[in-house]
């Protein structure tokens, strides 16, 4: 799935690098985070006494893309998504929010950024246990100054979005941990800032109100188009959400692509077992596996480049031998075939049964 | 996690002779050994000689550090009397009111005293039991009516508004010196490291002690108990502001700032209120140290309020009124905590009203408002509600002395059974020795050379049997209190005891908590406080001793019923909130005075988080342990001893360290009733406003009180380790 690449870059997340330890500094010469041999200062580190939480840590995110950061706890996504809003003070690299570093920025401009630009969701909600659901959501309109009147037209109308009508006299206790976090989300887009952080939303929720807030989810983007770093441990939330996904490990970026390059191309034995019990039928789509070569098939009975192989393949039941896919705007881009579709899955079992 | 337990157990039997911890106490029992041996020809070694004293040069003259220290007060006094005059002056303006002078004219301003004794009675009841309706309901609502009626119709009214208007006075003024103190050792490193140990100092120096050195500066009169309980109650206030800035969740305050909160938004917007139950909490404990500390700085005299009539009657063994006016106190004391704790537990609910013009947002300040003036009219009209009529005031004091004697006439073969029981079996062998003390009359022998040898082989058969039971740790305490009982906490020679000392020290925490031990002691030695600290060890002791008996007890029983716990709850939370003082009144009625009626003084006071935390221990011990041992067959009794025990340990030591604290508080206390030791200097040393010699005593029992926890402390922390708990 091409959608994030022909999107303009919002933030660039540079040689990120975040050291724990007495000397932290003395492994950069340079703040921007660029070395010679990643690896070597990363054994440095190790042998120092040293915790590297994020080493030399390099994305791209898109305007309107879903970025999603996987890993296993310790694996310091955690700490790259606080790097990014310099909650945590990185100790190396560069930070580019639209063509500006971060980590260059004064406090003062810093907090106007967090107050204007950045909204960010966290695991356990941290809601202010002292005010009302109303109250939470205006917070961060409160703290710019913004007049009362202004600001309770504003969270009620995220209180709105995310469907908690009613409630909005209620303090955070006396809520389920599922509306706790629509609070959260709906405090998060109160200043409708352009950038989204997510530190794993709903991983303290149980697992069907957790499948019912990826769709709510997944719906607000649609109607919101937020530039999006979400983070996550579950590697199939991060399959059926992401545009991209990173998989880190140890502090470093394993593999970045889209959900069906995880899944199809792993790169290392590291990400291969995640992807092991992925059903692939419902992750890969027809776009990644159309050829645009060759004859080009009216569009009647084409399907769009995001359908599964789950959704396709009933359709060659019909007797047809190709099927035109198109794109957003229903342009026919390419078509697929039952040999495709079968080549995908085939590869994916033998890759399963080499191990 | 048994089978490793007992794997270190058994290693530590099996190479008990290569175990460097048990060859220093083998080595420490030679030592110990030579020196009782010797004490007899040397006796400097179990009285500390005079010519070893600390002595300072001052103006080419070497001077002993008490005297040292009362040039030093005298000195201080004479340059910023000016200074104390007038800080002390700003102090009493808003207990007692005074003229103003603004732009020509003179204004008569009331204080928060004559305010209190000018507004009419009923109209300060009615505030009080709306303040309490708001804070809880109307069962606290009522409780408050009768306690106030009781002060009224009992005659002491004046002197409840008295005591009052000190409180509230010291209250504001620890809770902003407590909440400065907080935010500078919350927001700075270098501030915490000067509030940490400040705190130490304050909390463990005894009451008494603070008095001294404030009456010698402000003078006789109320400003000293003003001053005074304003340092002793801002503690808690500091240590729960700390905390609780410091427990509020990452997630709150990343939340805040990326909502764009600046440095100060993120203290008072999201910080404060977030931790406002923890410090809440910190509110209540800090009225109740001032009240306690405003009640004990009645000892000073000079302001009529209700610590002054306690103490007064209790001088003059006038029973029944000194129990009628602490009766008072106590339910000054349960009004004032549960009233403020009631506020605490509601922070949750509080929140600013919205719509709705000012009275309906504020109904309780309109009633409150409405209240006073109605009485304020009323005492108008009829003088009753003005002043309660001497002729309606019920004292049944002459009743209650009858009672009393009464009481104590019948029952007075009982008490003084135990209390000559008590006496000849535990405290006595504590303080001056078996060695001395037993004689036909009392233990039904005399400590010969025969008796000796039976009572040494008793005690290291008891030591090897303790030996093969548990553990040679087990043995070695045995030794140690066989030597305490026969030559007593004055018998034994001080080097043996320091050594001790240090060496347990060193053993839980390390060469900084032995280096520490020692230096507190080697202080003690040469000022000269060692013999009283010793009495004062032996009185602490063996309270402590009981206190851990019983209430470890009742905390195990406590935790075993629920009903039980339920039962004791509200005792305990009523001994805990008691000014000190009040213990007394009970234990002079029935035993008179002497260290026995102490004891029992000590005992009621300090047991309390004896019970607590073992109760708090064992019912927190971790569920799947519990779960695990039953389903391998473990009875009650087994769960109990072998596990939930073992688990709560760290816990229970903790509980340990609160009552040798507790019990310190007290002891000074109890030296009104004719103890002998550090309390008694103490107490002598504000009688006589002797700055010396009250720094030496507050200072060693201060310093008795930090050895012990900083023991204490590392001990359980090991524990907890060991046991893999993690906080």
């Amino acid at each position: 799935m091409a959608s994030g690449l022909d999107r303009a870059t919002k933030l660039t997340c540079k040689n990120v690098w975040k050291v724990y330890g007495p000397q932290a500094d003395s492994f950069f010469t340079d703040g921007n985070g660029q070395v010679d041999d990643p690896d070597r200062i990363v054994a440095q580190v190790r042998e120092s006494g040293h915790i590297g939480a994020a080493c030399d840590v390099s994305f791209d995110v898109h305007e309107g893309e879903i970025f999603i950061i996987m890993g296993l706890s310790g694996s310091g996504k955690s700490t790259i998504v606080r790097c990014l809003s310099r909650l945590v003070e990185p100790t190396a690299g560069e930070v580019i929010l639209d063509g500006e570093n971060l980590l260059k920025v004064s406090k003062e401009k810093l907090i106007d950024i967090r107050r204007h630009k950045m909204g960010m969701v966290f695991q356990n909600f941290g809601l202010l246990p002292h005010l009302s659901v109303l109250e939470n959501v205006a917070f961060p309109l409160q703290v710019q100054g913004i007049d009362r009147a202004e600001r309770v037209r504003r969270a009620m109308e995220m209180i709105e979005l995310v469907g908690l009508n009613g409630r909005e006299t209620s303090y955070p206790r006396q809520l389920s941990g599922g509306q706790q976090q629509r609070v959260g989300i709906a405090r998060s887009l109160a200043v409708e800032p352009e950038l989204w952080f997510l530190d794993e939303p709903f991983s303290a929720l149980d697992p069907l109100i957790r499948r019912q807030m990826q769709d709510e989810f997944l719906r607000l983007q649609k109607m919101l188009h937020k530039t999006i770093v979400f983070i996550t441990h579950d590697f199939l939330e991060a399959l059926r959400l992401a545009d991209r996904i990173a998989i880190m490990k140890d502090g470093r970026v394993v593999q970045i692509g889209t959900p069906a390059e995880v899944v199809m191309k792993p790169a290392d034995a590291y990400v291969e077992e995640f992807t092991q019990d992925v059903p692939r039928v419902k992750v890969i789509t027809a776009g990644d596996i159309m050829s645009s070569a060759g004859r080009p098939l009216e569009g009647a009975k084409a399907v769009s480049t995001q359908t599964t192989l789950e959704q396709l393949m009933p359709r060659f039941g019909e007797g047809l031998d190709a099927i035109a896919v198109t794109n957003e705007s229903g342009t026919v881009v390419g078509h697929v075939t039952p040999q495709a579709v079968l080549s995908a899955l085939a590869s994916a079992h033998e890759e399963g049964s080499a191990l | 996690m048994t089978v490793a337990i007992q794997e270190q157990d058994g290693l530590a039997l099996g190479s008990s002779r290569l175990s460097p911890q048990l060859l220093s106490w083998i080595a420490f029992g030679v030592f110990a050994l030579a020196c009782i041996l010797l004490k007899d020809e040397m006796a400097w070694l179990v009285t500390y000689p005079k010519e070893w004293f600390l002595k300072l040069p001052i103006d080419g003259q070497w001077v002993l550090l008490e005297k040292a220290l009362e040039g030093v007060m005298d000195w201080i006094t004479v340059t910023f009397k000016p200074f104390f005059r007038f800080v002390s002056e700003v102090l009493s303006w808003p207990l007692r009111g005074g003229d103003v002078h603004l732009f020509g004219a003179s204004f008569q301003v009331p204080g928060l005293e004559t305010i209190l004794h000018w507004l009419p009675w009923p109209a300060t009841m009615a505030i009080v039991v709306i303040l309490a309706y708001r804070a809880k309901d109307w069962v606290l609502a009522a409780f408050s009516l009768g306690g106030l009626t009781y002060m009224l119709v009992v005659g002491y009214w004046d002197e409840s508004m008295s005591t009052l208007a000190l409180v509230g006075i010291s209250v504001p003024v620890s809770l902003a010196i407590g909440l400065g103190m907080g935010l500078a050792g919350f927001q700075f490193r270098w501030a915490r490291r000067i509030v940490e140990p400040m705190l130490d100092v304050m909390q463990t120096v005894p009451t008494f002690a603070y008095l001294v050195p404030i009456l010698i500066l402000f003078g006789v009169g109320p400003v000293v108990g003003i001053v005074a309980s304003a340092i002793y109650a801002s503690p808690p206030m500091v240590r729960n502001v700390m905390l609780g800035l410091r427990r509020v969740s990452d997630d709150v305050i990343e939340s805040g700032q990326m909502s764009g909160c600046n440095r100060f938004q993120l203290l008072f917007q999201v910080r404060i209120p977030a931790a406002l139950p923890t410090i809440m909490v910190g509110v209540n404990q800090t009225i109740m140290a001032a009240l306690s500390m405003v009640i004990i700085a009645a000892i000073i005299g000079g302001f009529a309020d209700i610590g002054w009539e306690v103490l007064s009657t209790m001088r003059k063994a006038q029973t029944g009124q000194s129990l009628l006016a602490g009766l008072v106190i106590v339910v000054m004391a349960m009004m004032m905590d549960r009233i403020s704790r009631g506020f605490a537990e509601r922070t949750g609910d509080i929140h600013i009203a919205t719509g709705g013009n000012f009275l309906q947002r504020h109904p309780y300040l309109w009633a409150a408002i409405a209240a006073t003036g109605i009485g304020i009219v009323l005492s108008h009209l009829l003088p009753f509600f003005k002043d309660y009529p001497d002729t309606l005031v019920l004292y049944p004091a002459e009743p209650l002395n009858d009672a009393v004697s009464w009481f104590t006439r019948e029952a007075f073969f009982i008490t003084d059974a135990i209390k000559t029981w008590t006496l000849y079996f535990f405290m006595l062998p504590m303080k001056a020795g078996l060695e001395r003390i037993a004689r036909p009359d009392s233990w039904g022998f005399s400590m010969d050379q025969t008796a000796a040898a039976i009572y040494w082989a008793i005690v290291l058969g008891l030591a090897a049997g303790l030996v093969r039971l548990f553990n040679w740790r087990a043995g070695v305490v045995v030794g140690l209190l066989g030597v305490l009982y026969f030559f007593g906490s004055t018998g034994t020679p001080w080097p043996a005891f320091v050594a001790a000392v240090t060496l347990i020290a060193y053993q839980v925490g390390g060469w900084r908590t032995a280096l520490f031990a020692f230096l507190g002691m080697a202080f003690m030695l040469s000022t000269g406080a060692w013999p009283r600290a010793m009495l004062s060890f032996y009185l602490t002791a063996t309270s402590v001793l009981f206190c851990f008996a019983i209430g470890g007890a009742l905390g195990i029983w406590a935790a075993q019923s629920d009903r039980v716990s339920a039962v004791m709850r509200p005792i305990n939370d009523t001994l805990q909130t008691m000014p000190l003082f009040v213990f007394l009144i009970p234990v002079i009625m029935v035993f008179l005075v002497g260290d026995f009626s102490a004891l029992l003084a000590i005992i009621m006071y300090a047991i309390v988080p004896a019970i607590r935390y073992t109760e708090y221990g064992l019912r927190n011990v971790d569920p799947v342990a519990v779960e695990a041992a039953r389903m391998m067959g473990c009875t009650e009794r087994q769960v109990l001893w072998r596990v939930k025990l073992p688990l709560a340990i760290p816990e229970i030591m903790l509980g340990l360290n609160q009552v040798i604290m507790f019990a310190l508080a007290m002891l000074v206390i109890a030296a009104l009733v004719g103890t002998k030791g550090l309390g008694q200097w103490v107490y002598d040393s504000l009688t006589n406003a002797r700055f010396g010699q009250g720094f030496i005593a507050g200072g060693s029992m201060a310093l008795i009180a930090m050895i012990a926890d900083r023991i204490i402390q590392a001990w359980a922390a090991q524990k907890k380790r060991d046991l893999g708990i993690v906080d």
